[in-house]
């Protein structure tokens, strides 16, 4: 074992109080160097920042819990249409007894939207949760798919005989989030510089990752997250171990749903305009390789996952440019993006088939675990 | 409704009348089964001479037709996996089930789940009461697995573990859920003769310690030289109740291993030599 010897970057970096606080602060001069190069830089982080709130929710189901799950942008759209429908005038326009209740327009303040979407949210995952307990793998991943897609139908659809959500048009006009007073829609004026609106929810949305993160970790050196973890392993001595494999999986279920749903709550507030389009089958595919990609059930794994997978395509925009025009604009950019991003996740199964970032198999906390063991000595 | 003379309180685990079929072969028929506390009971028989249902029906894989089970003195009802090992009884698995991709001592965390309440709120909010109890479990997953001699492997993956160590690490995640009766499914399969003498110690030491064992086992050699008490399965029947001695000299129990042509005088001095 010449393991001990160096010590990790990962080591060094969880034992020195300096590196971390470079890296805090780093992540909140970050949008300031990306404003440089326009604003649009700091939205394409602020999706980042979206997708590992997905990425990080979808990595309870799939991760801990062992359970593939192929319909986690319904909980994401459930969230968001939640938000939508309590802070837009779309519920008003519809229903003149809610306009007359509410004379000046609905808008739910965030302090109770937030909660209700995750809560509405975590409902849906225990619900859709609830007859898939007895199906494992493929078949799991049939199922939930399907729950995915009936919500998205459903969204499309709602629209007649009443029409609640607008259907395939959408429902625009959404408030943004207002902190402490402040609407995050407009610039912050701090008097010696403006602050624009993207950055402002960018600090929203890195805020919500590091309480994620926090979550996720307690929870994952947890009596739960072990109890997830050993469903995963071996479901059949879970059970013999005593552990109620119904209940936690729908733990599991609901818990990841509630951060698809708050995500979802800060997707509409960001946008203003949710439709059921952007809830579509590949966003769920997209999660899943995120979390995959990156290291399952591994917390830096699926962060830096749902990074990439976010920027990449942003960053191939540049890359297919000039491939299109170098083929005479016969390859059209949007596909040659996709072939690409395929390409890569392709590459990296093959060279690194447990993630980028995997959880490294060995500890060395222990100091025991280190010692040089003679099993054969021992045994004569 | 016991014939016996032995008083209920004596008793880990007593079962009546177990009756299982699948489809049309009758896997068990009316077996009754006393399991005295502390001490080490064996289980034999041929192949598919249904120890191995038995053993799923008492920890609840499989559901009985009919039975009647009483877990020291106390009815329960084998019907929901995780409620067996709640009400007593652990078990470790014949192909080996471990976590694998855990480590060491999560696996033995993981069997403190069911003697510990600790809820999501309380992990996310790392209460006082979390904290403690999440210290506890770690002292005692430490000692169960000084106890069975591989606590140096604390913090390496499970699957690296080799085989002997693996069905340790299996007997010592069993005592973590704080067994009345833990149930060991062929723990000398596919050991070499040191590691099943050093198996052999570790169940002794097990009872010393007041648990109370099943034990399935194949190897005529470690049951007879463990058990205190024997029960002979032969076609879902039990055939010979006792101790290894007696059951070692029943014609039945010779002719159920070895037919009915060679029950004479030299295959009783081959049960009598393994015991030896």
């Amino acid at each position: 074992m010449q393991t001990n010897q160096k010590e990790s970057f990962q080591e060094r970096f969880q034992n020195s109080r300096v590196l971390q606080i470079v890296f805090a602060l780093s992540l909140l001069i970050l949008p300031f160097v990306l404003q440089y190069f326009g604003n649009a830089w700091v939205r394409i982080a602020d999706f980042a920042l979206l997708y590992v709130l997905l990425a990080l929710g979808l990595n309870i189901v799939v991760g801990y819990a062992g359970l593939l799950d192929l319909g986690y942008i319904a909980f994401f759209a459930v969230g968001a249409y939640t938000y939508a429908l309590l802070s837009s005038p779309q519920l008003t326009n519809a229903f003149p007894s809610i306009a007359a209740l509410f004379p000046n327009g609905l808008h739910t303040p965030l302090y109770i939207v937030i909660p209700l979407s995750a809560l509405l949210a975590g409902l849906f995952g225990i619900l859709l949760g609830a007859p898939t307990l007895k199906l494992r793998g493929d078949y799991l991943a049939i199922v939930t798919l399907g729950f995915g897609e009936i919500i998205r139908v459903f969204l499309n659809n709602l629209d007649r005989p009443i029409n609640i959500t607008n259907g395939p048009k959408g429902i625009g006009d959404i408030d943004s989030f207002t902190v402490f007073g402040t609407p995050l829609s407009r610039k912050l004026d701090l008097g010696f510089t403006e602050i624009p609106s993207v950055t402002l929810y960018y600090y929203l949305f890195i805020s919500l990752v590091a309480i994620s993160i926090l979550i996720c970790s307690r929870l994952e050196h947890s009596r739960i997250g072990r109890a997830w973890m050993a469903i995963r392993e071996d479901e059949i001595a879970a059970k013999a171990m005593g552990i109620d494999t119904r209940n936690l999986k729908l733990t599991a279920f609901g818990i990841g749903a509630t951060f698809g749903g708050v995500s979802g709550a800060m997707f509409a507030s960001f946008q203003a305009f949710v439709s059921p389009e952007s809830f579509s089958l590949m966003e769920s595919v997209m999660i899943v390789a995120m979390v995959v990609l990156g290291g399952i059930g591994y917390l830096p794994g699926v962060v830096l996952g749902a990074l990439l997978l976010a920027a990449l395509p942003e960053v191939l925009r540049y890359v297919a440019g000039p491939l299109q025009e170098m083929s005479g604009g016969r390859m059209d950019s949007a596909i040659l993006r996709q072939l690409l991003i395929a390409l890569a996740m392709v590459s990296v199964m093959l060279l690194r088939p447990s993630g980028l970032w995997p959880k490294p198999s060995h500890k060395h906390n222990s100091p025991k675990a280190n010692l040089p063991t003679n099993r054969s000595s021992e045994n004569a | 409704m016991h014939d016996s003379a032995v008083p209920d309180s004596a008793l880990a685990l007593s079962v009546r009348g177990v009756s299982k079929s699948f489809g049309g072969l009758q896997a068990l028929k009316d077996i009754d089964l006393d399991i005295m506390r502390g001490s080490i009971h064996g289980l034999i028989g041929p192949n598919g001479a249904g120890k191995t249902t038995f053993f799923n029906i008492i920890t609840g894989l499989y559901t009985a037709d009919k039975g009647d089970f009483k877990l020291l003195s106390k009815s329960y009802s084998p019907s929901l996996v995780h409620e067996v090992a709640k009400a007593g009884i652990a078990r470790t698995f014949q192909n080996i089930r471990l976590f694998n991709e855990m480590s060491v001592l999560e696996n033995v965390m993981v069997g403190r789940h069911v003697r510990t309440q600790s809820g999501v709120l309380r992990a996310i909010f790392k209460t006082p009461q979390f904290i403690r109890e999440e210290h506890d479990i770690k002292m005692r997953a430490h000692a169960l697995l000084d106890y069975v001699g591989i606590e140096r492997f604390a913090q390496h993956k499970a699957k690296t573990l080799s085989y002997g160590d693996q069905r340790r690490l299996e007997i010592a995640r069993a005592l973590a859920t704080d067994p009345l009766l833990l149930a060991l499914d062929e723990p000398a399969a596919g050991m070499n003769s040191t590691e099943k003498k050093e198996l052999k110690i570790l169940i002794e030491q097990i009872r010393r310690d007041n648990k109370t064992v099943l034990l399935i086992e194949h190897d005529v050699q470690l049951v007879m030289g463990l058990c205190d008490q024997l029960t002979v399965l032969d076609y879902g029947t039990k055939i010979a109740e006792g101790s290894p001695q007696e059951v070692q000299k029943n014609p039945l129990v010779i002719e159920a291993y070895l037919g009915t042509n060679s029950a004479t005088h030299g295959t009783k001095n081959h049960l009598t030599s393994v015991s030896q």
